[in-house]
């Protein structure tokens, strides 16, 4: 549905996206997963016909984007990293404007948005601008999807969301997901790439990996071992001086360490520890999460 | 907003931007003390433009009246005024005038001169007791001002300022819409849309040019009402000029606002552009005192073409014909500035 072939693109002196090449099956819900300038937006605003890629080719449901940019734009729903509809209409007057601008209207593809617009019904004739983060992205999602797109594009759609309203909106793109949407969304959120079909690891304008969320987890065959002290900030000094210590984050109240090769034992971290008079100590194994893969394929 | 601050400006700038000159102070020292010299001095008393503020026979304390900006002119009339004027057929006088505003100082001295002139030829006649059946071979010039012969200054502000008026209305409004899409990114969500260049443009052109034409015709009717302007030739006209004039200054506020990023930017450029235009564009001065250059220059100035076509249309009845230059001239700017515009305006930037 969508295909990227060895896309490159840089500003005056950045090189925001190097020679990528991924392909978007139909009906797929692709994450694009990253810390910030790793070149996620610059893609999607390609993909978006926003942009001019310097090198290479994609196209969106075999549209070209530079030939057939035109087209696209009437098959592809696009939601902005920054909230851009506009603040001082009404949520309805922004749903109509946009409906027409796509030569529709909103009572055609109502029950698209229905479940969505639903949640913000009551509050149609407030102005955009006055809504609550999570309200602005429901309705930036609703126009977005106001023209029945058969690709939903969405730059960071929960960044500065608070937590349950995540979720929600996850629940609401799993339901696009099977009204047979394709969907490429991308996040620095580590834990909504679980909720992806496919994830593609970006960093530096690079994809690291494509696969599923929980193949790249499998895939990650080091040994992790959580460590915990009661000085945290001496531990990580410590740890990473620690000839044997092949890496070691910080990730929330532990860090994760892994050992140089995967032989050394949790027994030889926590000697080496105790020596340093670190007390309150904890030394365990644990699984990886998709963040330590990330983590992990950063730092080779 | 945009109908009440035009209002104020139209009421408020018209009345203050104007060059009548009245109320001009005269400090007179009179060292004659003649019948004659007391003659001159109620002559210029007696006009509506003059006012004898002070006198003294100390030449120095008008000046120093001068100084302290109380009186605008000194009038010396020397001793022996009236003996040599009898006696030699001609005297001096002396007329210090405060040219810290040269315009005023300008007209004061040749207001006073031509009262003084004036003066200077009955007395002579009545001197001469000359005959009436011999009248002296004199070519008295009557001048009689065409057009606006009051030399009613608001009649001649009013469509000046009209003019600035809608020139800020086109320029600011429509510059500004564009950059607030830019700043807000809804140019962003906007520009994903299937919405053409053209259908975009037009729809950030139409809104300010029927609002620009609505303060047009308002700035008329008060000048109607409050200045009793004489309106003689077609609103038509006027109204038919206004609008490829505006197609033209909003197509420079659209396009200053494709090169912007931000309002103040906008702000900035059109500010740049709205004093260059309104100070060359004879709105407070007259473009035929400007150098040879200005006056090319102002060829490609809207407001210079806008003003010179409301002011002819209104005051002085001008037809199309009369005006074929100016809406060439703007036909050709309003071509130039909206196409720049749609050129540099890229959907995809």
């Amino acid at each position: 549905m969508i295909s990227i072939q060895h896309i490159s693109k840089s500003y005056k002196d950045a090189q925001a996206v190097r020679d990528i090449s991924l392909e978007v099956k139909k009906g797929e819900l692709f994450g694009l997963i990253g810390p910030d300038g790793a070149g996620k937006t610059t893609l999607m605003r390609i993909l978006m016909t926003l942009l001019i890629q310097d090198e290479g080719n994609a196209t969106m449901n075999g549209f070209d984007v530079i030939k057939d940019y035109k087209k696209i734009r009437n098959i592809v729903g696009y939601m902005p990293g920054r909230f851009s509809l506009y603040q001082d209409l009404t949520v309805e007057e922004n749903l109509n404007f946009f409906a027409t601008v796509f030569k529709t209207t909103v009572a055609e593809n109502y029950e698209l948005i229905k479940d969505i617009y639903i949640q913000i019904e009551p509050f149609k004739n407030r102005l955009a601008g006055k809504l609550s983060g999570g309200m602005k992205q429901k309705l930036a999602l609703s126009c977005a999807l106001i023209h029945k797109p058969e690709i939903l594009v969405l730059d960071e759609p929960t960044t500065g969301v608070d937590a349950v309203s995540r979720k929600e909106f996850w629940d609401m793109l799993k339901k696009l997901q099977q009204k047979g949407i394709t969907i490429l969304v991308s996040t620095p959120y580590m834990d909504e790439a679980m909720l992806c079909n496919r994830v593609a690891l970006m960093q530096k304008g690079k994809v690291l990996d494509i696969d599923t969320p929980q193949k790249l987890v499998e895939n990650y065959a080091r040994k992790l071992y959580a460590i915990k002290s009661n000085d945290m900030h001496r531990l990580i000094q410590d740890l990473r001086s620690f000839e044997k210590t092949d890496s070691a984050f910080a990730f929330g109240q532990y860090l994760h360490v892994t050992g140089k090769d995967d032989e050394v034992e949790a027994t030889e971290f926590e000697d080496y520890l105790l020596k340093k008079d670190h007390v309150e100590l904890e030394v365990f194994d644990i699984q990886p999460t998709i963040e330590d893969v990330f983590m992990n394929m950063m730092n080779e | 907003m945009i109908i009440m601050i035009p209002l104020l400006q139209m009421l408020v700038l018209v009345f203050a931007a104007t060059y009548d000159l009245k109320n001009v102070n005269i400090y007179l020292v009179d060292k004659d003390m003649s019948s004659t010299s007391r003659e001159l001095a109620s002559k210029l008393d007696a006009s509506p433009f003059f006012t004898i503020n002070n006198t003294s026979f100390n030449p120095d304390d008008g000046e120093k009246a001068i100084l302290d900006n109380k009186d605008h002119m000194v009038l010396v009339i020397p001793q022996g005024f009236e003996r040599n004027l009898i006696r030699d057929d001609k005297a001096s006088l002396q007329l210090l005038v405060n040219a810290i505003d040269g315009q005023a100082a300008q007209l004061g001295y040749s207001y006073a001169a031509s009262v003084i002139r004036d003066f200077n030829k009955n007395i002579i006649a009545e001197w001469k007791g000359l005959p009436e059946f011999n009248p002296p071979y004199q070519i008295n010039a009557v001048s009689r001002f065409w057009y606006n012969s009051e030399l009613e200054y608001k009649w001649y502000m009013a469509p000046g300022v009209l003019c600035i008026l809608v020139t800020l209305i086109g320029l600011f409004l429509s510059g500004m819409s564009l950059v607030k899409e830019k700043e807000q990114g809804t140019i962003e969500q906007l520009n994903v849309t299937p919405i053409r260049k053209i259908q975009f443009l037009a729809g950030k052109l139409i809104p300010f040019v029927v609002i620009a034409l609505f303060d047009l015709s308002f700035g008329l009717l008060i000048a109607k009402l409050v200045f009793h302007l004489p309106v003689v030739g077609s609103l038509w006209l006027v109204f038919g000029f206004g609008m490829l004039y505006l197609l033209g200054i909003l197509g420079l506020g659209l396009f200053v606002s494709t090169l912007a990023d931000t309002q103040q930017q906008v702000m900035f450029v059109t500010y740049f552009f709205m004093m260059i235009f309104i100070l060359m564009g004879g709105v407070f001065t007259p473009v035929d005192s400007m150098p040879h250059w200005a006056q090319i220059v102002d060829e490609g100035n809207p407001i210079y073409h806008f003003i010179r076509v409301m002011r002819m249309v209104v005051l002085k009845g001008s037809n199309f014909g009369d005006l074929i230059h100016e809406f060439i001239a703007m036909s050709i700017i309003g071509i130039t500035f909206l196409s720049l515009a749609v050129l540099r305006y890229r959907k995809t930037a």
